[in-house]
């Protein structure tokens, strides 16, 4: 079904772009989420940030999206440009449009902006993630994992050099999840890939850089970064001691 | 059974007892024909009232056209302009404070008593529920898709998402307004009716009972009762093929799934 080696979505993408936040400032009610922020992503590098739930993973993409007014602090690209227009976004909730069918939800980026689709292109992502006999099912008529699937083609589709991606696999069972992760870290070669999480082994199979997030105001720990890139094997030793530092450092006692 | 059924066993069981009361209490028939007598006058003038009734029907639709397109409007410019949103919003609210049925005098005495004062009676009863219902549906768009579209435009083009998103999110909203604008419709023709028209099933039903012919009247209101049904279920029917991905659960589908 996947032939990395013929991929036409893995087209040269804009020689990678890497992100920097930095003096990053966010309150919720006068209650900083985070002070004096900063987080560095090197060009095409995937990193994963792990954290427990309601320490502000998904308010720190958002924030990086643009979509945090509230925001003050400098979020630039590697090439000193502001990211608007530059990054695409996948959130755990495949945030398909029920009355549009799938292949017309991973085209909705071209239609919003007026611009011609290419459905044949569409059409092979769609592929790439293995639905290509479901083109025009509504959202409705798909698995949860389906739709998490049409959701990756559509942030694929975007062709952007920055991709934000909260949790995007944790409302799937877990034999999906395993199968979305390699898809994604395939497809998303080349690109910069910030993903949060609070699953320790998705970061350990996917990370290139793995940041903890934590406290209040939440800060990032030096980070991990092992070796290679993912999708890493389970069996990986590699893998398994990540996943043993990684339980370590969210606070899990281990023998 | 299914609801066709039920609602047969239902009339058919008020239509006995209509025609036992009347055999046993030997009722005037000027004052309650039986329903036997109202089928033989509905048969002996069906072309007299299928003339009138089409006439009301012609009004309930363009009626229903006319208050949907300037309710679909208002509600569009609201959600799009804040200057709309100032001065139109209160003249919403004001356009049903003043009743309706006490502007049909007006209506009759500005529009004449043409079908013109009637279509604009039922417009003006079904302007309400569609404006409020489809403005409702624009204000609840999910506000992760607007965040996804915000990332894909770089919020430069609101009228797309518009279109694309806040519109069909809303249609939904715009069909329960759609719905309730349909059975609510025939009221406002006939009230125009009432006031002063020289056709329409309104004016049959004025004129009849006028000369007490009460099984006309009847006859009439039978008539009428079957235009509005046909109208509810006919715009009922439209909106669930042009909604498909609406999905509907009810309760009490659950519990009485054995029948």
């Amino acid at each position: 079904m996947l032939d990395p080696t013929a991929n036409p979505s893995a087209r040269p993408r804009a020689s990678g772009l890497g992100v920097r936040v930095s003096g990053g400032q966010l309150a919720f009610g006068g209650t900083p989420v985070f002070a004096d922020f900063a987080l560095d992503c090197a060009p095409g590098s995937f990193t994963c940030i792990l954290g427990s739930s309601g320490v502000g993973k998904s308010s720190l993409l958002r924030m990086i999206a643009g979509l945090v007014p509230i925001f003050q602090g400098t979020v630039v690209a590697s090439d000193g440009k502001p990211l608007s227009g530059r990054i695409a976004y996948m959130d755990q909730r495949d945030l398909l449009l029920p009355w549009l069918g799938a292949l017309d939800n991973v085209m909705v980026g071209a239609r919003l902006r007026g611009q011609p689709h290419d459905s044949e292109r569409a059409a092979v992502l769609m592929a790439q993630v293995g639905l290509s006999d479901q083109l025009h099912k509504l959202p409705n008529q798909l698995s949860g994992g389906m739709r998490q699937r049409v959701a990756l083609a559509r942030t694929l589709m975007e062709d952007r050099p920055v991709v934000l991606m909260d949790e995007p696999f944790s409302a799937v069972d877990a034999l999906t999840r395993m199968k979305l992760q390699e898809l994604s870290a395939r497809l998303l070669a080349g690109c910069t890939v910030i993903m949060v999480t609070h699953d320790p082994m998705e970061a350990a199979r996917l990370g290139q850089c793995i940041h903890v997030l934590s406290g209040s105001p939440a800060t990032l720990d030096d980070g991990l970064y092992p070796a290679g890139s993912g999708p890493r094997d389970l069996a990986d030793p590699v893998v398994t001691k990540l996943h043993q530092t990684l339980l370590r450092k969210l606070g899990v006692a281990l023998p | 059974m299914n609801a066709l059924g039920r609602g047969f066993v239902t009339i058919a069981g008020v239509v006995a007892a209509w025609q036992i009361f009347v055999w046993v209490s030997g009722v005037a028939p000027f004052m309650l024909p039986g329903p036997w007598a109202v089928a033989t006058t509905w048969f002996d003038n069906i072309g007299y009232l299928t003339e009138h009734a089409a006439i009301t029907g012609a009004e309930i639709l363009l009626g229903l056209g006319l208050g949907t397109g300037v309710g679909v409007i208002s509600a569009l410019a609201i959600i799009s302009f804040a200057p709309a949103r100032r001065w139109l919003m209160p003249a919403l609210v004001v356009s049903q404070a003043v009743p309706v049925f006490a502007l049909a005098p007006l209506l009759v005495l500005w529009l004449g008593y043409g079908m013109a004062s009637k279509v604009t009676m039922a417009a003006l009863i079904i302007y309400f529920p569609v404006a409020t219902a489809f403005l409702d549906g624009l204000r609840r768009t999910e506000p992760d898709w607007l965040d996804l579209a915000q990332t894909m435009t770089g919020g430069r083009r609101p009228f797309a998402v518009l279109w694309h998103i806040r519109i069909p999110a809303a249609l939904p909203g715009l069909a329960s307004g759609l719905r309730v604008g349909a059975a609510v419709a025939p009221i406002g023709a006939v009230v125009g009716e009432w006031v002063g028209s020289g056709a329409g099933l309104g004016y049959v039903m004025l004129h009849a009972n006028g000369r007490m012919q009460t099984d006309l009247m009847f006859a009439a209101l039978a008539t009428l009762a079957v235009l509005a049904l046909a109208t509810y279920f006919s715009v009922d029917w439209g909106l669930r093929r042009l909604i498909p991905w609406q999905i509907e659960t009810a309760p009490s589908d659950r519990q009485s799934s054995g029948e």
